[in-house]
């Protein structure tokens, strides 16, 4: 009796436990589940990186490298030239078409977040229609390529994106909310509109200017769009757009087929050496998104704001 | 003192406006200084947004390259006539509406159902690991994803028919199987985009009182309860509103979603070829530029009337949360 009374309460908790907590168990093994599924592309292309050419032709692509080997990324060292200039082009363009976007948005929402500007809401509308209606693709190709002849350049890379109307909304609508008082007082100042956008503006709003510094940076760090219109000079290739050159014409990588002669092999990797680009391309981004995640998150809940 | 010495301020400053609100010269002048910091940003969207909606005249046009946009000549709706007897539009239409009504229908369910169990996850820590997991796709380039498809479909040696065969079954020539695609696309799409599309849900999941939750669960309501009654009804104003602009949208495709996963396989045009991959086709490929110039324009105007029309019916809803 003894035992029985005291094992019952034990034997109840266990039960209330199981009760309280089957949900929760449920609930993560179908997230698991859901985690390793959106995890499988990926693990499979870095298996394939790191299985050797012949062994990958024979088994398969797999989670797991059925023979290891890293001739794919020995290739790729050996033939640096061209990932070298992609990877180039890509941080140059990166870097141009954040800060160059930052600050003619930044500029343009600064101006129509100002209310003693007579002409804000005329200049919104300009603005936001373009969000309603475009021309299409032919007439900017034409524009493009036969008036601008801006074919083959580094700016057609960066130009087109650097207004994008979403995103001065979003920071008008950050701009309009700090307090007016700061923007009064350093008026009593006698500080211009050029100085109080620069020493107080843009400083309260690191919020908004990261969010849109990130979006724009992943923009331009993944666009192949521009580069397939308009780009032929290998030597302006961006990464994603080598990725697709290479994805698309194995012969983009054999014409240096004669360093296969280095590695000491009779095959040139070429499965393995696209898996292994795509890994090298995609690593700062991994990196990069790993640390930056609750930014983006952030730019949604703000893009929430301008809704409500 | 303090009234004497703060009223004098406004007055002067009123009068000075209204001296100052005389003639245009003097406006211009009281607003060069906002011009000149929007500038920059305008000349752009001048240049590359509003000359190009010009051009769409290039679609009533016999255009040649040599002669430019204004030299060659009218040929009245020739190029809408071809498009409308070529038997693509059709095809093209169907298939940009048909592949984005799965994505809407299965991105808001995909999205609303991960909310939910990431929502009701008690550990913390490991919710934040399952949405960086689901997070991950949205930060990488379609290109890449190309390059995912391939080491997972190709008839050769991808995973899928490596597995299929040793389980021993059939393989499929994936990249020669239209009836396939509408499947894999939207699983490609909900994958790239589920955990992206989530956020907005959980925000909204955030917002609702804890009280009704209490309160339900002192009358014994269990937790698919709560999800049914309480957190779904919470959660259809949002759902609306993303959907109706997602149909806004309808007309136009992910092009780089349809052109790197099926890379650019003409055998599974059939499900696949959307307006704008074939216009980029005929712009680029086959440099029929009067067809790609047609079916762009009809692609722009019928988007901007799908635009209107679904901001009209957001407004309806909710007028706060229409575009405008």
């Amino acid at each position: 009796m003894a035992t029985l009374t005291a094992s019952s309460p034990s034997q109840y908790h266990r039960r209330s436990w199981l009760e309280r907590n089957g949900g929760q168990l449920g609930l993560h093994t179908v997230l698991i589940l859901i985690t390793i599924l959106f995890a499988v592309p990926l693990l499979v292309v870095v298996s394939a990186s790191f299985t050797d050419e012949v062994a990958l032709a024979k088994n398969g692509y797999g989670l797991w490298p059925s023979q290891f080997s890293v001739d794919a990324y020995r290739y790729l060292l050996l033939n640096p030239d061209q990932i070298i200039r992609s990877y180039g082009v890509t941080i140059l363009v990166t870097l141009l078409g954040t800060l160059g976007g930052l600050l003619v948005m930044t500029l343009l929402a600064y101006a129509l977040a100002r209310v003693d500007f007579t002409w804000r809401r005329p200049i919104s509308f300009f603005v936001f229609f373009t969000m309603l209606f475009n021309g299409g693709l032919v007439p900017t190709y034409i524009l493009i390529t036969q008036y601008l002849r801006l074919r083959d350049t580094l700016a057609v890379l960066i130009l087109p994106y650097l207004v994008v109307p979403w995103f001065v909304f979003l920071l008008r609508t950050y701009f309009s909310t700090l307090p007016k008082e700061f923007i009064e007082s350093a008026k009593i100042d006698g500080a211009n509109e050029f100085q109080i956008y620069a020493r107080i503006v843009l400083p309260l709003s690191t919020p908004a200017l990261a969010t849109v510094g990130l979006f724009l940076i992943l923009m331009f760090w993944n666009d192949w769009w521009l580069a397939l219109l308009y780009i032929n000079e290998a030597s302006l290739y961006p990464l994603q757009y080598l990725l697709f050159a290479i994805l698309r014409n194995a012969e983009f990588l054999s014409n240096n087929a004669n360093q296969s002669a280095m590695l000491g092999s009779v095959v040139v990797p070429l499965q393995t050496i696209r898996m292994a680009m795509a890994i090298v391309a995609m690593g700062p981004v991994a990196i990069a998104f790993l640390a930056l995640q609750r930014y983006f998150v952030r730019g949604l809940t703000l893009g929430g704001i301008k809704g409500e | 003192m303090a009234p004497t010495a703060t009223t004098p301020i406004p007055r002067n400053a009123n009068a000075a406006q209204t001296r100052k609100r005389t003639g245009f010269g003097a406006l211009l002048r009281k607003n060069a200084i906002f011009l000149l910091m929007a500038a920059p940003a305008l000349l752009l969207l001048i240049v590359f947004s509003y000359l190009p909606m010009f051009g769409v005249v290039i679609a009533f046009k016999d255009f040649r390259a040599a002669l430019g946009i204004f030299e060659s000549p009218w040929i009245g709706f020739k190029n809408f006539e071809f498009l409308l007897r070529s038997p693509t539009l059709g095809r093209i239409t169907v298939n940009t509406l048909f592949l984005n009504s799965l994505f809407i229908i299965t991105g808001t369910v995909g999205a609303i159902g991960l909310a939910l169990m990431l929502n009701e996850v008690r550990l913390k820590m490991a919710a934040r690991t399952y949405q960086t997991f689901v997070f991950f796709p949205y930060f990488i380039s379609w290109v890449i994803v190309g390059y995912f498809s391939f080491a997972l479909l190709n008839s050769d040696n991808g995973l899928l028919n490596t597995t299929l065969s040793r389980l021993g079954l059939k393989e499929v020539a994936w990249y020669s199987s239209p009836q396939y695609w509408p499947t894999i696309l939207t699983l490609t799409n909900l994958w790239k985009g589920v955990g992206y599309g989530s956020i907005i849900y959980l925000a909204g999941m955030l917002a609702i009182n804890t009280d009704y939750y209490e309160a339900a669960m002192l009358d014994g309501a269990n937790k698919l309860q709560q999800i049914r009654y309480i957190t779904l009804p919470f959660l259809v104003p949002i759902m609306i509103i993303t959907t109706l602009l997602a149909i806004g949208r309808i007309f136009f495709a992910d092009f780089g979603l349809i052109y790197y996963t099926t890379r650019d396989n003409s055998l599974l045009y059939p499900t696949t070829d959307v307006i704008d991959t074939f216009v980029f086709r005929a712009l680029r490929v086959n440099a029929d530029i009067g067809m790609a110039a047609a079916a762009g324009l009809y692609q722009s105007v019928v988007g901007f009337v799908l635009v209107i029309a679904s901001n009209w019916l957001v407004k309806r809803v909710d007028p706060d949360r229409a575009l405008f």
